[in-house]
């Protein structure tokens, strides 16, 4: 059977791994776009704010190409099978996200208080690239993870439980989710652990699934769990439940437990897992919220965000004013925007460039640049769920889904939160928020969806010769 | 396990066009109400970013800006005499609003006006950088001038100065007066002076616009309109007759007499003679005579009760209803609680010399664009006519002879200028027991017979001693600077 031979009637199977074509070359011209989209934008803003192109502006399109090109190479060289748009689409997102920061730095309002942040990006965006390559590299074949399990989640763990530990622990602004390296500025230990987790989430569904999935009992048209197979899940929320109240994170929370629901069900095709995730996350964010005043206090942020402006500016201590600032600068900027570099979402002061860097883009973009954000966040999740769908293991199908699972609730949490559909939780935005932590592992993240959908869309190898051959035909599904 | 991946796809789908929808409803159905928030910076950003048109008198700018270094208000408003101007511009400030004329026109200084639309608009095509249009006002500087150092060498009061025959505001003075620039920005600085000239802090409130929204009771003033009202309603039917006005009068209800002021001839006095020396007696009388109906009815002819827009809002003067016969005589000779803004008084002196027409007093000469085309003309309006010019005429001559030879010699200017007026020294507290007002309105007449200026000067002067302030000593020179200062600029 040869590879390159391509049967029509193929177009229409999710699994396609036979005879697909690389697409590097899609790639390539993909990344052309995702390249000079940015430099123009940066070109924009320089015009916008001082009338003339910016004197970085060759030097960052260039480190910008360059680090499209390096990852490029690596995909062709490493993972020649690899899905054609991630990389296309990470590599804009994080070219936008230098854009609007660099930005964001010209403020003179913001500026200030706070060092210029682009160049410090840029670095951490090579950083990722780098990853990535290494990723591509080493992990040869992403079931070598299974392997690393339960080291998985006991790296997890450490790193979850790492900023809560005294001398090391770099608590901002009511949140413990940062940590000092000293000489080398602070981590944010739990997106990495997003990663070590659906590692473990993975490996651990794929042995337990049919355990979980089939002994149960029926109840209510439900098919509820025994409660020995509870143990993992309630685990995993109790997890949930320490690092809200420990950490004052609301959205990582939300985000392990969310993942883990959505791997549970995947794994064991059970709805009731997702009544109980539901319920259980309810449950435990009601509870929560009842005693832990720094949830509260972003609910009610949520629910009255001109009053909670009002307190602020009355200079009550433990209210902002940056939600009601966020959402100003989505409505000043409308349908069309103000033009990147003309708008005024710096006067969200604050994390104007990482947690709410959206509004920026709301403000300079308008809705329209805003729903291309979105719709660029959307493609990458299923070209993600794709790459799981076509997975031939099930250990890469729980990963994949996982990690895009996972990304498109912190999109959703992140994004929503700015936008005021559910209460501000601190987390940055994939891609596009300053933040080394959160650039470097989710370029981690793409290169193991990367590596996944290789593997997948890799012909199978040639059998091997086999005396039978001429007697069997082989049956593919279609 | 592809069925419930499908799902997640789903789910996953569900929640991005959850953003998309929410997108949606901030940046498209809410856009508007957002982006005009009066709590949202960039409507203060906006008002700031683009040289703010400036208001001229005689020509000149009495405003101007400034670019700041620090914040992010682009602009600032800067004011040339400030103190003097206070009270025609008002202030506009970063941080503390705008009030008066800079609030009231605020469209077309800004460049907002929707009648400044299409020009905008053109402005956008072509490049050319957004103005602001200029409010170009009646006012005389030279006017101005002496009115304020007048009163500043006073103390504390207002005049207000018209032309008679087109109701065009000359002269609009306050004092003591502020520096609209020391507030104008958004500062440290600017919180502490606006500190300072909070009410609170500072007794003198010289933010109070005392020239139109004090009022004070006008005193003998006022027996002008009570005046005016013997002869509209044929009271008395001319300037020379017999009033038949016993000396000492009780008045009807009481049996107080109505004091005068020291011994004067008011003892069946004439009108004219009443008006000279300013005979309480005589005009209470009148003013009883007449009814509380009829000099209400007359007074309101003049503008009492009513708040006039010059545009700037101008408190409404008081004459009341539904006195008893001692409280008319009372309120006919200014007392009780007959009350009169500086402008309402101007009024009064403007309608006599204009023939009795009373014209509508205006400060808004005209609206323009930023490129100096005019957007809107103010013309003279007639307010209403509380005189025949035949009566007119009648109290014209007896203000004349006022200052001819009665309590306002101190007004004459000579060199064939004549000038009719009034004085007044209103007493006002507890049992009178504060220092009253001193007042003179007054017009001045040239040789051709044209009258180019009418005007009413208060001064409240708490450090003169109480015999010192008549409306004679204090207040008529200040007129007459005033009045002298109109006509050397209509040469």
């Amino acid at each position: 059977m040869s590879s390159t031979t391509n049967s029509p009637t193929h177009h229409t199977s999710t699994i396609g791994s036979i005879g697909t074509p690389s697409r590097r070359n899609t790639e390539l011209a993909l990344l052309v776009f995702a390249v000079v989209i940015p430099v123009f934008a940066y070109a924009n803003v320089g015009l916008a704010i001082n009338d003339e192109l910016p004197a970085g502006l060759l030097s960052y399109g260039l480190g910008l190409g360059l680090l499209a090109g390096v990852g490029h190479l690596a995909v062709r060289k490493f993972a020649p099978y690899a899905d054609p748009l991630l990389l296309p689409l990470a590599t804009l997102l994080n070219g936008l996200g230098l854009v609007v920061i660099w930005r964001l730095d010209q403020s003179k309002r913001l500026s200030a208080n706070y060092p210029d942040a682009a160049p410090r990006q840029l670095l951490y965006s090579a950083l990722g690239v780098a990853l990535l390559v290494a990723v591509l590299i080493f992990l040869k074949d992403h079931r070598v993870l299974q392997r690393y399990t339960y080291i998985s989640m006991a790296g997890a763990m450490l790193l979850l439980v790492l900023p809560l530990i005294p001398g090391i622990s770099a608590p901002t602004y009511g949140a413990k989710i940062w940590i000092k390296i000293p000489g080398l500025g602070t981590l944010q230990p739990g997106e990495f652990a997003k990663i070590a987790l659906a590692v473990f989430f993975a490996g651990y569904l794929m042995v337990k699934r049919d355990a979980l999935a089939l002994a149960s009992r029926r109840f209510m048209g439900l098919y509820l769990p025994r409660g020995r197979d509870l143990g993992p899940i309630l685990v995993v929320w109790v997890l949930s439940i320490l690092i809200l109240v420990f950490e004052t994170d609301l959205g990582t929370s939300l985000l392990f437990f969310g993942m883990f629901i959505i791997m549970l069900y995947v794994a064991t095709e059970r709805t009731s897992w997702i009544v109980f995730g539901l319920l259980m996350s309810a449950a435990g964010a009601v509870g929560v919220a009842s005693f832990e005043p720094h949830v509260q206090q972003r609910v009610q942020a949520w629910l009255d965000p001109m009053n909670e402006y009002l307190l602020s500016r009355k200079g009550i201590y433990g209210h902002t004013e940056q939600s009601m600032q966020a959402l100003w600068a989505f409505g000043s900027g409308g349908t069309l925007g103000t033009g990147l570099g003309q708008g005024n979402s710096d006067l969200i002061g604050f994390a104007a460039n990482s947690d709410f860097i959206l509004a920026t883009f709301g403000e300079e973009l308008g809705l329209a640049g805003v729903m291309a954000i979105l719709l660029l966040y959307g493609l990458i999740v299923e070209r993600g769920i794709r790459t799981s769908l076509a997975a031939r293991d099930p250990f890469g199908k729980l990963l994949a889904v996982g990690l895009s699972g996972a990304f498109a609730l912190q999109v959703f949490v992140v994004a929503g939160g700015v936008m005021g559909l559910i209460p501000l939780t601190g987390m940055t935005l994939p891609f596009v928020a300053y933040g080394g932590s959160s650039v470097i592992a989710n370029w981690a993240l793409i290169g193991i969806l990367l590596r996944i959908s290789d593997t997948a869309r890799r012909p199978a190898p040639a059998p091997a010769p086999n005396p039978d051959a001429e007697m069997t035909q082989v049956v593919r599904p279609s | 396990m592809n069925k419930p991946l499908r799902r997640i796809a789903l789910f996953c789908g569900f929640l991005v066009l959850a953003l998309l929808i929410r997108d949606n409803w901030l940046q498209y159905v809410k856009a508007d109400e957002l982006r005009t928030d009066t709590d949202n910076r960039r409507v203060a950003i906006e008002r700031y970013a683009t040289p703010r048109g400036d208001i001229i008198v005689d020509g000149k700018a009495i405003t101007g800006h400034k670019e700041t270094t620090t914040g992010d208000f682009k602009y600032k408003r800067t004011y040339k005499d400030g103190a003097m101007w206070a009270p025609v511009t008002g202030f506009v400030s970063q941080a503390y609003g705008a009030n008066q004329l800079e609030y009231i026109e605020d469209g077309i200084l800004t460049g907002n006006d929707d009648r400044l639309f299409f020009r905008n608009t053109l402005d956008m095509i072509t490049g050319k950088p957004k103005e602001g249009g200029n409010v170009v006002t009646t006012l005389n500087a030279a006017a101005q001038k002496a009115a304020y150092e007048g009163l500043s060498k006073r103390g504390k009061g207002a005049v207000v100065a018209l032309e008679p025959s087109t109701g065009k505001i000359l002269a609009l003075a306050s004092y003591p007066s502020y520096d609209p620039g020391t507030i104008a920005g958004g500062g440290d600085s600017d919180a502490e002076a606006w500190k300072k000239l909070d009410k609170k802090n500072n007794p003198n409130d010289p933010m109070l616009n005392r020239a139109l929204r004090e009022v004070y009771p006008p005193g003998s003033t006022f027996k002008v309109v009570t005046a005016a009202a013997a002869l509209q309603n044929g009271l008395y039917s001319s300037a020379d007759e017999n009033t038949k006005s016993p000396l000492p009068w009780t008045m009807p209800g009481t049996t107080t007499p109505l004091k005068n002021e020291g011994n004067i001839p008011c003892k069946n006095a004439t009108l004219r003679v009443a008006l000279q020396w300013s005979c309480n007696t005589v005009f209470g009388k009148a003013g009883y005579d007449l009814g509380n109906d009829k000099m209400l009815d007359e007074a309101k002819k003049f503008g009492f009760t009513e708040e006039q827009f010059t545009p700037v809002r101008s408190s409404a003067s008081v004459f009341s209803d539904n006195m008893n016969d001692s409280q008319v005589a009372l309120s006919s000779i200014g007392q009780y609680n007959t009350a009169a803004t500086p402008l309402q008084m101007a009024m009064v002196a403007s309608a006599v010399a204009n023939d009795g027409k009373l014209m509508k007093p205006y400060m808004v000469d005209e609206l323009q664009a930023p490129n100096l085309d005019t957007i809107a003309k103010n013309d003279p309006a007639e307010l209403s006519q509380p005189l025949s010019p035949d009566n007119a005429q009648i109290l014209q001559s007896m203000m004349e002879t006022v200052v001819e030879k009665g309590t306002g010699k101190t007004a004459q200017i000579g060199n064939g200028v004549t000038v009719g007026g009034k004085t007044g020294t209103a007493q006002h507290g507890e049992n009178n027991s504060k220092n009253p007002y001193a007042w003179f309105i007054s017009y001045a007449k040239l040789a051709d017979g044209s009258k180019p200026v009418a005007v009413a000067v208060v001064v409240e002067d708490e450090s003169a001693v109480r015999e010192n302030i008549s409306g004679s000593g204090l207040a008529a020179p200040i007129a007459k600077s005033v009045m002298e200062a109109v006509i050397n600029s209509k040469k």
